[in-house]
Formats: C-alpha cells, structure tokens, sequence
C-alpha cells in the first residue's frame, strides 16, 4: 500500500484499527472471565492494561506515516470553510487572480510556441535558413549557388530551396488561386516529414522537364478533395497543366517556412546552364534551409560555408551578383521565423507579467487585510496550543486554496483568451496555429498558481503568526494601527509604480499609432475598393516582343472595360503596384541623362489611376489616353525623386530609363505627391509611373482600383462578376477596400496596443481597489484616533484632507518609483514606437494625471466615512 | 498482585514482536499473551504501545497483515513476517546477540574486578 492509498482508505483504517482494539478487549475480558474474574472488573482491568483508547489510536495514527497529509486534509477542510464564510473576500481574490494568471497563461500560450517551444520537426535544432549577402543585409540565394553548396558543404545532413508559387486550379469549380510552394525534391526530407498518404519527392522529381507532380497539404486535400483516399495518381490542373498528385501530408504538418502553403511542386531547373548569366537559375529568388549533420554547431557550419564562398571551383563558375564575396548568413530556422516579433511578443509577455504582480500584491493585500480582522481567531489558536508553523501552513493553505480557485477560473479566462487572441493576432504572427491552451501552458499555469499561492500567502502568515498573545487579543480593541499598515502601504506603492510602468507604455504605444495614423498616406482611400486579377494558363503565354498584341493585355483591357460598366462604379484603372498591400517586388532600377542610377518603385497603370487614388499632380500633367504604344514614353516621377534628383532645376522634359537602358528615354512629365508604399511607417518615396501600353511587360497580376458611387465593399459581387464574363478561368484575390488596407498595414501595432491597453487598464484598476482596500482598512483601524481628533476641535475638511493625504502621499511614492521603470520599460518597447520620444512628456503627464485623479476618488470614499465619524460614539465604544 | 517487570530497553518491542511473529500469523492480542507467558512473565509488555508498534512494523513492510477468522469465530487481524521482515529478524536478533554477550563480559569482568 503507498501513502496516498492508505489516506484515501483512511476511514477503513480507523474502522479496521477500531476493531481490531475490540478484539483485543474482548479477547483480554473472555481470557480473564475464564480465569474466575467478575466479568465487570474483568473488562475493567482490561481496558486499564491497554491504556487510553484514544491516546493508543492516536499512536496508531502516527506510526501509519500519513500524518502530515491528514493534517493537511484538516488544514484544507478548515481553509475551505474559511473561504465559504466570506464569500466576498473570496470572490474578490479568487478573480483578481484569475485575471492575473489567465492572462499570463494567454499570452504564454501564445508566445511559448514561437519563442521558447522547438519548431514541430524531429531535431528541430538543427534547421538552419542560409541566406546570401547582398547591400550587408540578408538576400534570397540562387539555383546555382545552392547546388554548389549542397555539392561542396560537409556540414549539413541536407539542404533545400524553396520558393512562392501560386498556381490557379480550374476545373469544374470556381478558378481558384492556390498557396504552394515550389521546392527542391529534398524539402521534405530536411524538415524531416514524409507524407501520410503516397511519396515524398524523390531526386528525379526536381530534373528539368521532368514529369509534372504535386503534393497536397491535409487541410487542402479534405477541402478540395473531400478527404478521398484514392487521391493518389489523380490529375489536377494548375495554370493550365496537368499534374499527378503523388502524396498528402499529415494533417499536424506545420510548415513554418511557408504557413499558408497547401501545395508542392518540385522545382524543375536547369543544372546544365550554370554557364548562361541572364537565366532564372541565376536570380536571387530563393530561400534556403538545410539540416546540421548531429555535433555540427551554427558556428562551425557558418565558417565552412564562408570558406566554400571564399574559394571558387572551376566546376562551380558565379556570376557578380552571385558572387558569394561576402560570405552567406546562418540562422537557425526558429530564430528566423520569430526575428521580426520577438521585441513586441517579449514586450507583451513582460507586460503581462507586471499584470500578474498587481494582482499578487492586490492579493496579499486583501490577505493582510483578512489577517487583521482574524488577529482575535489567531490569538486564540496560539493560546490553545497552536505552534507557529502550524498557524503559517494553515494560513498558506488558505492562500493555496484561493490561488487554486483562481488558477481554475484561469483556465477558463485563458482558453477563451487564446481564442480571442488568434482572431486578432496580425498576419506577421508566426505558428499562429500551434496557439492553444496545450499541456506546457497548463504546466505553467499551475506553477504559476502554486507559486502565488505561497508567495501571496506568506507574508500574511508571518504577520498573522507573528507576536505574541497578548498583543493579539490586546488588538481585538483596535488600540494601535499596527506594523502590517506598513506592509500594506508598501505593496500599494509597489501597485502603484507597477501600474505607471504599464499605463506609460500603453500610452506610448497609443501615442505611436495615433501618429502613424496622422501620417498622410499619399492617397484617399475612402470609397476605394481594391482587389487583385491574376492571369495564369498557357492562353497568356508569349514572347518577349509581342506586349502590344499580347492575349494578357487585350485581357486586362477588356476586364477594365467590364467593370466601368458596372453600375455605381465611378472610375477604375488598374496598377502593377498597389501602395500598402504588402506587395514586395515593385522596386527596380532607374537610371538618369547623368548615369546615376536610383532605386525606386515602378507603377504600371492605367491613366484613371491617379483619379481613384487621389493622388495629387504636383506640375506638368498626369498620364492620360493619348499615352500609347507609338507615341514618346511618358513617365511621371514622385515629388520627392523630383526634389533629391532636380532640386534646381525643373524635371518636367528630362529623360530617364526605367529598367533596361537599352529601351528608350521616357521622358518626365510631370509630377505627383509621394505615397507611402511598404508602410505607414517606412519612408521610401521614391517612384515612377508609367502607362500599360508604353510599359515593356504586362504584369501576371494587377490590382484594380474602383472608386465607387456609394458603398465601395458592396461592389465586390458584382466587379468580380464582370471580370468573369471576359474570362471565368482568371482569379480575384485580395479584396478588400483601401481603409481595410490602410488598416491591416498597422496590425502588428495595433496587435501590441490593444493588448497593453487590457493590461494597463487591468493594472489601473487594481492599483485603484489597492489604495482604496488600504485606505478603508486604515480608516476602520484609526476610527478612535479619528473620533478624538474630532472631539479635540479637528473640522471635517482637516480630517478629509487627513485620509486624503495618507492616499496621495502613497500615490505619489509610487508614481515616483514607477517613472524609473517606466523609462526602462520605454526602451525595451522602444522597437515598437513611432514618431514618439520614449520619454514623450505628454504620455507622461497624461498618465499621471491619470492615476492622481483615479487616485483621488479611490481615496474620496474612505476620506468621507472617516469625515463622518461621530466622536461621540467612538469614544463611547472604547 | 503482578509479577516484578524489566521495563524493556529500546527497540527491543521490535524485535521480540517480529520473533514472535516469524513463528506464524498471529493476532495482536495472542503476541501479548504469548510474549507474557514465555519469558515467564518478566517481560510485561506495555500493551498501549504494542499496537502503535505492530503499525508502525507493518507500515515499514516488515509485517504483512490479513483479516482471518479465530477459532472462536471472530474477525481478527493476523499479521505475519514478511520477506523483508525476516531478514531485519535475523539481523537484528544477531546484533542483540552480539551486544548482550558484551555486556555480559563487561559486567562479569567488572564484578571480578571490583573483589
């Protein structure tokens, strides 16, 4: 039998003990009887000859080592009893903690996936991302250096490429834009996932020309496919092509390097060319991941692949812009995918934290509280005997007991937590999927809670079990205003600061996105609706050359031409780059009379463009319909390209090349207001426009820009519809109006915000019920000292101003505390600020106010009773 | 009335409970009884502390117990040696072996030495 087993059959034991000491007397009488005694005297002797049954029961006890728990089964009955009887005290601490402690194992849940858990892949310490250097930042490698890599690396077990491929799927449904990725045929094998259902690729997959197969994510196989598990040889069609599903991945796959891919499809170049420079195998589009052999560190791997890109081969000749110079970047694949949120999430967590300790103070002070008014029962146990350890287990059972209520209540506010969570967490979140109140969050939920339960408890118990008797009783008259005040104060200060560091840093966040909110994007986006119509099929396939005539731009034209009559549509164009969208690739290389070359951004689009947009012309004209293929290229510039490259001069009838400098001049003229493109936030103004027909290229995907008569999201149905009559095979993605746009580019921001906000307010209105628990703990404790102030000539307002002082003078402590760790708090959120000081006086000033003034009216209250206190029955009462 | 007693030096209940018992199962008022009769009523056996020790033995393992009839048709609870209590038998009973013998040979060597 183990302990815990002979405690749960702790009443057969007593009854079997019970009996088995009956027998004894039994047995002890018979034998006596029998031997001549009065069985009177015989039982009475027997009985003498054991001893005390309750003494000799008690040693039983002792001796069956569970003690200590049946003294804590005692302990808990006794602290559930004490928590029932004050139902309020028990609620009020029960959901402070709650509060605290769900939130915490929230945003655990979400954070603990991408920090601190391994990505969901064997060995998963051993995925790196392998990037190529380009301007002293990170740059996607190319084909050939990546075959050059996996030839020559001893360090890795295997190595991948990857990149974006969105085929259309048609069919019998609705033309449909798929997620995938096209990946060398390793890619599987170096996550270390093969698929449920079929194959993985294998080498021959990835040869040039080889046959066309694809691998299907489990979400997208049950959705498109209804699950069937014959899938396996079926054909599907992809831009016009048909392919040969070969396998399904599990349905917990998670693939981190690319979240919404639901399709794979081996890459298929051409090893052979490595010697032609203008080909794709040579383009910076890839990126790369590869697999450690085991004992191999970052650090080795790092160096014997800078080695490799420090001695070219002859079988491996580069190009200059894959020249390797500069050596190549290894991250592990986690640090990777988390680079871009680790500030904000440890940010968020930290914030979460502070939360947690308000509510721990908030706690051990209504503790202290509880304790004060118990000091009679306290007294009383230590009189009848009670050690000092025994009162403060009690006392911290008591305090475990109401921190378990609170984690259980917890769990409930963090499985709706995480849910809400996930609805707002901003697209850049990575493993958004892998957020859930799983077996680590609950892990930590409860050391979280056990841990509170001691700490809450512990400076209570030692108040409560401190002193002697006669202080203790001697208190029940409520004589002195006793040494926990202090304590009390104390941790109200602490609130206090905790709460001025967190509403600090949620207004400096407000502040930041107040002002990337004031921040002109260069455009009007009210009744703007946006989406983007992509061509994909052998229909458009064409040479280079033949722009004019192409089916692509004869097919954009005439969707163009459909959706002007819609009704309530007021203008449409369409552009090769739309501002916000998250649209990377738009930036290409100009060059002016004066050979200096400039980045900037390219927009195709067609003359109505700058209509939709309200983008303002600045000089010379805009872009209009006499801008065609036979006339001089016509090309507008931003402001600030007009100012950096002619600030004396004026642009209009200067000459640029866009792109290739073997194409003809455009000639400027004229030019519009800046527009913010990458983000609100990013300043990179610098861009041309040019129109559809004299652009060299037709881009596979334009957006379309409406402006609409009324309602601009109401137009949707019917704009898809009319690209549909010109071709149903064509997708319309990326729907949305320009203000939805406008705020989605602010997500991760807003993201921050709205979780600081909950913390802070949370934080401001626990320190609030802090001050004003002490106040009126105070208050009811010096009501004698307050009568005689009274009754020695002290007018209502002295004693208002009296309590009030006390609360403001513990306010202020604590704000002058908390604008120490509000500064530093300021510089670990400083990643996430915009356009604001982390110092920034007027969210400093604000806050303040702030906490004075709910200050204030938590002091008002207690201030009040104690202005009311008749002298006349407080003297009385002593 | 009684008998004169040696109060039993410490740890010795233990050891006499676990010789009796290794004799068969017996109940606990029969390991009174049989400690009483055989060493002829010199050893008094405490009996309030005999049930805390038959616990006690039996929470370490040393002593299995079972729920049996009596001849007389009574529950009783017989306990019995287990392995684990054999062997601290044994080892304790030769550790008594040992001390006792010394002190015997003290005691005669001091009686001796003191005429």
């Amino acid at each position: 039998m183990t302990w815990w087993h002979r405690l749960w059959r702790r009443r057969q034991m007593e009854e079997q003990l019970e009996k088995e000491l009956r027998f004894h007397l039994d047995q002890h009488t018979a034998d006596l009887v029998a031997h001549g005694h009065d069985p009177e005297e015989a039982r009475r002797q027997a009985r003498l000859a054991l001893g005390g049954p309750e003494q000799v029961r008690e040693k039983c006890r002792d001796a069956r080592g569970t003690r200590w728990l049946e003294d804590l089964l005692q302990d808990f009955r006794y602290a559930a009893r004490q928590l029932r009887s004050n139902p309020g005290f028990t609620a009020v601490t029960a959901l402070t903690l709650a509060l605290g402690i769900g939130a915490s194992t929230t945003i655990f849940s979400a954070v603990n996936p991408i920090l601190f858990e391994p990505l969901p892949y064997p060995h998963a310490g051993r995925l790196m991302m392998i990037w190529d250097i380009f301007k002293d930042s990170r740059s996607d490698v190319t084909f050939h250096s990546y075959r050059e890599l996996v030839e020559r690396n001893r360090s890795f077990d295997a190595m991948a490429v990857f990149e974006a491929w969105q085929p259309t799927m048609t069919g019998p449904a609705e033309p449909e834009r798929l997620d995938g990725q096209s990946v060398s045929a390793s890619y599987f094998h170096v996550l270390g996932v093969s698929p449920t259902i079929g194959r993985d690729f294998e080498a021959t997959d990835g040869r040039f020309h080889g046959p066309k197969v694809a691998i299907l994510s489990d979400a997208l196989w049950r959705r498109r496919f209804g699950g069937d598990s014959t899938i396996v040889g079926r054909q599907v069609t992809l831009d016009d092509d048909s392919y040969t599903v070969i396998g399904v991945m599990p349905r917990a796959f998670e693939n981190v390097p690319g979240p919404s891919a639901g399709i794979w499809s081996p890459m298929q170049y051409d090893t052979g060319n490595i010697r032609e420079q203008n080909t794709g195998e040579w383009g910076h589009h890839l990126r790369m991941v590869g697999r450690l052999r085991p004992g191999v560190s970052r650090d080795q791997a790092k160096r014997e692949l800078d080695t490799i890109a420090h001695t070219p081969v002859p079988e491996f000749p580069r190009v200059p812009w894959a020249s390797l110079k500069h050596g190549l970047i290894v991250n592990s694949l986690q640090d990777d995918v988390t680079r871009g949120v680790k500030p904000a999430l440890l940010a968020i967590l930290g914030a979460v934290m502070l939360v947690l300790l308000i509510a721990c103070v908030n706690v051990t002070n209504l503790l202290l509280a509880r304790g004060a008014q118990r000091r009679g029962e306290f007294a009383m146990r230590a009189a009848l005997g009670a050690g000092r350890m025994r009162m403060i287990r009690q006392l911290l059972t008591e305090s475990l007991l109401l921190a378990t209520l609170g984690g259980a209540l917890a769990m409930v506010v963090a499985e709706f937590g995480v849910d809400a969570l996930v609805a707002l967490s901003p697209p850049e979140l990575p493993r958004v999927a892998a957020m859930r109140v799983d077996a680590t969050a609950f892990a930590f939920a409860l050391g979280i809670t056990t841990l509170i339960g001691l700490v809450v408890g512990f400076i209570p118990a030692l108040h409560a079990s401190h002193g002697d008797l006669l202080t203790g009783i001697e208190h029940s008259s409520r004589r002195t205003a006793g040494g926990h005040q202090l304590t009390r104060r104390t941790l109200v200060v602490a609130e206090v600061a905790l709460a001025l560091v967190l509403l600090v840093s949620a207004g400096l966040l407000l502040r930041s996105l107040e002002r990337l909110f004031a921040v002109a994007p260069g455009f009007d986006a009210s009744r703007v609706l946006t989406m983007q119509v992509q061509t994909s099929g052998h229909r458009f396939d064409e040479s280079i050359g033949e722009v004019e005539n192409s089916a692509r731009r004869r097919f954009f034209v005439q969707a163009l031409e459909a959706v002007r009559q819609v009704p309530g549509v007021a203008a449409a164009a369409f552009t090769s780059l739309l501002p916000l969208s998250g649209e990377q690739y738009g930036e290409y290389g100009t060059q002016f009379e004066d050979k200096r070359g400039y980045n900037v951004f390219r927009y195709v689009v067609t003359p109505d463009y700058f209509k939709v947009m309200g983008i303002p012309l600045r000089r010379g004209r805009l872009l209009d319909a006499h801008d065609v293929a036979g006339a001089p290229p016509a090309v507008l510039i931003s402001e600030s390209l007009a100012k950096s490259k002619f600030p004396a001069q004026d642009p209009i009838g200067q000459r640029v090349h866009v792109g290739s400098i073997d194409r003809p001049w455009y000639i400027i003229v004229g030019v519009v207001g800046d527009v913010k493109q990458a983000s609100l936030a990013v300043s990179q103004p610098d861009a041309v426009y040019i129109t559809t027909n004299q652009s060299w290229f037709v881009d596979e995907a334009k957006s379309l820009v409406v402006s609409a008569r009324g309602d601009a999201a109401a137009l949707a149905p019917a704009i898809r519809k009319a690209i549909w009559s010109v071709d149903k095979d064509q997708p319309i993605v990326r729907v949305a109006t320009m203000e939805a746009m406008l705020a989605a580019s602010a997500a991760e921001r807003r993201f921050a915000l709205i979780l600081f906000e909950a913390f802070a307010l949370a934080a401001l209105v626990l320190a609030a019920t802090g001050i004003y628990g002490v106040l009126s703990g105070s208050v009811a404790e010096r009501t004698r000292e307050i009568g005689v102030r009274a009754a020695l000539g002290a007018s209502r307002g002295n004693i208002l101003a009296l309590v009030l002082r006390q609360g403001m003078t513990l306010t202020g402590l604590g704000v002058a505390i908390g604008l120490a760790g509000a500064a530093a708090a300021g510089q670990a959120i400083a990643a996430m600020l915009f356009g604001v000081s982390r110092l920034d006086p007027v969210t400093y000033l604000g806050v303040i106010a702030l906490l004075l003034g709910v200050s204030a009216i938590a002091c008002w209250v207690p201030a009040w009773r104690a202005a009311r206190v008749d002298p006349a029955i407080t003297l009385r009462a002593e | 009335m009684m008998p004169a007693k040696s109060d039993l030096p410490q740890g010795t209940l233990d050891l006499l409970i676990l010789k009796v018992v290794a004799l068969g199962p017996v109940h606990g008022y029969a390991i009174a009884q049989r400690l009483q009769q055989v060493s002829r009523d010199v050893v008094q056996v405490p009996q309030g502390s005999l049930y805390p020790a038959l616990h006690r033995l039996e929470n370490r393992g040393l002593l299995g117990a079972d729920w049996k009839e009596t001849e007389t048709g009574r529950d009783a609870k017989f306990y019995r040696l287990t392995r684990k209590g054999r062997a601290q038998l044994e080892t304790e009973a030769a550790s008594w072996q040992r001390l006792t013998e010394a002190v015997g040979l003290i005691l005669r060597m001091s009686e001796g030495g003191a005429e």
